[in-house]
């Protein structure tokens, strides 16, 4: 019996059967598609995250109120951050690794055009070194200028949402908008920056400090301080330097004791980041399920197929087929089933990531196509081997008799 | 155990390409030693009980003897190109005779050996290399692998022994026509009649050139046309030299026999010789006799 005579006489075997095969297979196929294609949605939105790493540019520290985790409670008094801390912060002799500071006074307001009406999710009041320190590009018109903010102009940039919310497809460079009662001149639309959050990071609009301030929130604290190193390598210096400052500008003299937190945006990510790897290790476990129920398809297939076929392995035994034989020719059935759903399993996983699902475009890693598929084949030749078993060590009068 | 196994293996193996000529079986070749041809079936005292203690039922050996309380046993030696027919009615121990000699089953108690080989002390292995190369079965039921053509029946017990594709489909074409189905190679169980598939079964049992084929009521299922066939087939073969052991409850088919046995109860209580050893089987000894003496009008559809 050599190896493809062993093959024909597993085909013929699975063909005898055809639905049922058929069914099995799908078991199979639909475990190492769901392998392929949960993790490759894992992975693209990890990516999607590292990408948006770049796009925020890691040089930026945020710098809020507050305490650490409970650090709240160690602070004897939390004094809220000002726009006097910020100015603080930008002096290049107590802070030389600072680059640029813009206060960020944040609101939610809504936003009108011409009869429509579009609740923004951020009206950011800031300074125009905002724009390079968040990595905000324009995409049409320009940014508000140093000049705009010391006048308290009324104009403000919009994010790519907001602006196809109110405008449409019509140019808002220009145009005069509503933002709660207080009219604005659009100067500028961010480019999409595109987000993986719950927030749409584009539908923002972006005014200069004073004029949100005097419309919105009043001249009180500032809800958070971004500050743009010179330099990636330069972040933790950076962030020595700002907590320094903001000790002596609080008056804070034990540093367990802060009243206010800096953190950088890569670090934030990172946390994204870990959020995004237990969700690929959770899709992955839901796919690994899948992929061993369609195992447990293949071993209870085979035992039926045992059964049903005793008489036949009785016969071959009266004709002399050694054990080994037997083993082979039902092992080789389970191999050829989890061989041929794998392989389909892996075809339709390749396809089905080709769509965007849930709004991530998945990555297929590669490891992923190879090792679903070498387990699929790893787990037919494991399940398959204890009715494979079964039927070898039949003995032959008694599979004779069975009827 | 498994030199001597292996080595009788070989010369049957030999002996295999000679049954693959136009008459399909070759004359028994046995080296001479001190003891003459050794006998194909050689069993002593075999005793087979199903269960245990007050459960126990004897299928074969006889009653315990009332003050030894130990069964008498079968014993029984089948000589190269004997044709025995064993009958009994149902239940006497025919079938499990016919199992054990068929190394389907294995007895309880006594020793059997099979051209020469003890067959008690066969690993399962080597049991099966007994059963591919020593023993052709025909069955009552016929026992096809369904779904699979009358040339790849023929060829399985080729393929199982490891012989080359080529050489395969050469012997199992040369045994399907001997049975005179060379125009059906290619149909599978479902489409044959059932004299064709017991003639194909008879053609996957010689294929290997056994030491002996086993019958187990090979006409039992079969019509009275068929039932001629098929024992044509097998006075032939007989008449060429093979060894041959039929289990039958007929009369007409034991008739073919050139020593019938009687089996009671698990006993041998009559042993007769139709005709001699060596020589042609009754049937073909004197083909009108034997036909004028046909107890009913059986061969009316079979000459």
């Amino acid at each position: 019996m050599n190896p493809f005579e062993t093959l024909r006489f597993a085909v013929g075997g699975l063909a005898a059967n055809k639905v049922r095969s058929g069914l099995t297979m799908l078991g199979v196929l639909i475990g190492v598609a769901a392998v392929i294609i949960l993790l490759a949605v894992g992975n693209g939105s990890s990516q999607a995250v590292k990408d948006s790493i770049e796009k925020l540019g890691t040089n930026a520290l945020t710098v809020s109120s507050g305490g650490g985790f409970g650090g709240s409670s160690a602070a004897t008094s939390t004094k809220p951050l000002t726009v006097d801390d910020a100015r603080a912060l930008a002096d290049p002799a107590s802070a030389p690794d600072v680059e640029s500071v813009a206060p960020e006074v944040t609101t939610s307001q809504t936003a009108l055009y011409d009869g429509t009406s579009h609740s923004v999710n951020q009206v950011v009041g800031t300074y125009p070194a905002y724009f390079k320190a968040s990595n905000s590009k324009v995409a049409k018109g320009d940014y508000f200028s140093a000049d705009d903010v010391l006048n308290s102009r009324k104009v403000a940039v919009i994010g790519s949402t907001t602006a196809t919310d109110l405008f449409g497809t019509a140019s808002p460079v220009g145009r005069k908008i509503v933002i709660g009662g207080t009219p604005f001149t659009v100067v500028g639309v961010l480019d999409t920056k595109g987000g993986t959050g719950f927030q749409d990071p584009d539908d923002t609009v972006i005014a200069p400090l004073p004029t949100v301030q005097n419309a919105f929130t009043g001249f009180g604290p500032v809800s958070q301080i971004l500050v743009e190193a010179k330099s990636a390598d330069a972040t933790t210096p950076a962030q020595n330097e700002i907590t320094t400052v903001l000790m002596s500008q609080h008056g804070i003299k034990d540093s367990s004791a802060l009243d206010f937190r800096v953190s950088s945006q890569a670090s934030l990510l990172d946390t994204q980041a870990s959020t995004n790897k237990t969700f690929t290790v959770l899709l992955g476990a839901v796919a690994a399920i899948s992929l061993l129920v369609g195992g447990i398809g293949i071993t209870n297939i085979m035992l039926v197929t045992v059964t049903e076929r005793t008489r036949e392995i009785g016969i071959r035994k009266a004709i002399g087929a050694p054990k080994g034989v037997i083993l082979g020719q039902f092992l080789a059935e389970s191999t050829l089933l989890s061989l041929v759903g794998g392989g389909l399993g892996v075809i339709g996983g390749l396809i089905g990531s080709r769509f965007t699902i849930v709004g991530i475009k998945p990555v297929v890693i590669p490891e992923s196509v190879v090792g679903a598929f070498v387990i699929a084949v790893a787990i037919g030749l494991f399940f398959g081997s204890y009715p494979a078993n079964r039927a070898a060590s039949l003995r032959p009068i008694e599979a004779l008799r069975h009827e | 155990m498994r030199q001597l196994l292996s080595g009788r293996l070989g010369r049957v193996r030999t002996g295999a390409h000679r049954a693959a000529g136009p008459d399909g079986a070759a004359a028994p070749v046995e080296e001479e030693n001190l003891w003459g041809p050794s006998p194909v079936i050689e069993v002593r005292s075999l005793l087979k009980t199903y269960g245990h203690g007050d459960a126990a039922v004897r299928a074969l050996g006889g009653p315990p003897d009332p003050v030894t309380g130990v069964s008498p046993g079968v014993d029984l030696v089948v000589e190269q190109g004997d044709m025995v027919a064993v009958m009994g009615s149902s239940g006497s121990g025919k079938s499990t005779l016919m199992n054990i000699l068929g190394c389907l089953d294995v007895p309880s108690d006594g020793r059997y050996l099979l051209d020469g080989i003890d067959v008690g002390g066969l690993d399962e292995h080597q049991l099966s290399l007994v059963r591919n190369r020593k023993i052709g079965f025909v069955f009552q039921s016929f026992n096809l692998v369904p779904r699979t053509p009358a040339l790849a029946q023929v060829e399985l017990p080729l393929a199982y022994a490891g012989v080359k594709a080529a050489e395969r489909r050469r012997r199992a074409l040369a045994a399907l026509s001997l049975v005179g189905l060379a125009d059906r190679v290619d149909h599978r169980p479902n489409e044959l009649s059932g004299g064709q598939q017991q003639r194909v079964a008879v053609a996957r049992a010689l294929v290997t050139a056994p030491a002996m084929l086993l019958a187990d009521e090979p006409t039992g299922n079969l019509d009275s046309h068929s039932t001629e066939d098929v024992l044509a087939i097998i006075d032939r073969l007989n008449a060429s030299g093979r060894t041959v052991v039929l289990i039958t409850h007929e009369d007409e088919v034991a008739r073919h026999a050139k020593r019938v046995l009687r089996l009671v109860d698990g006993q041998v209580v009559a042993d007769v010789r139709q005709a001699p050893v060596d020589g042609p089987p009754p049937a073909l000894r004197d083909p009108a006799v034997f036909a004028a003496h046909a107890p009913h009008a059986l061969t009316s559809g079979g000459s």
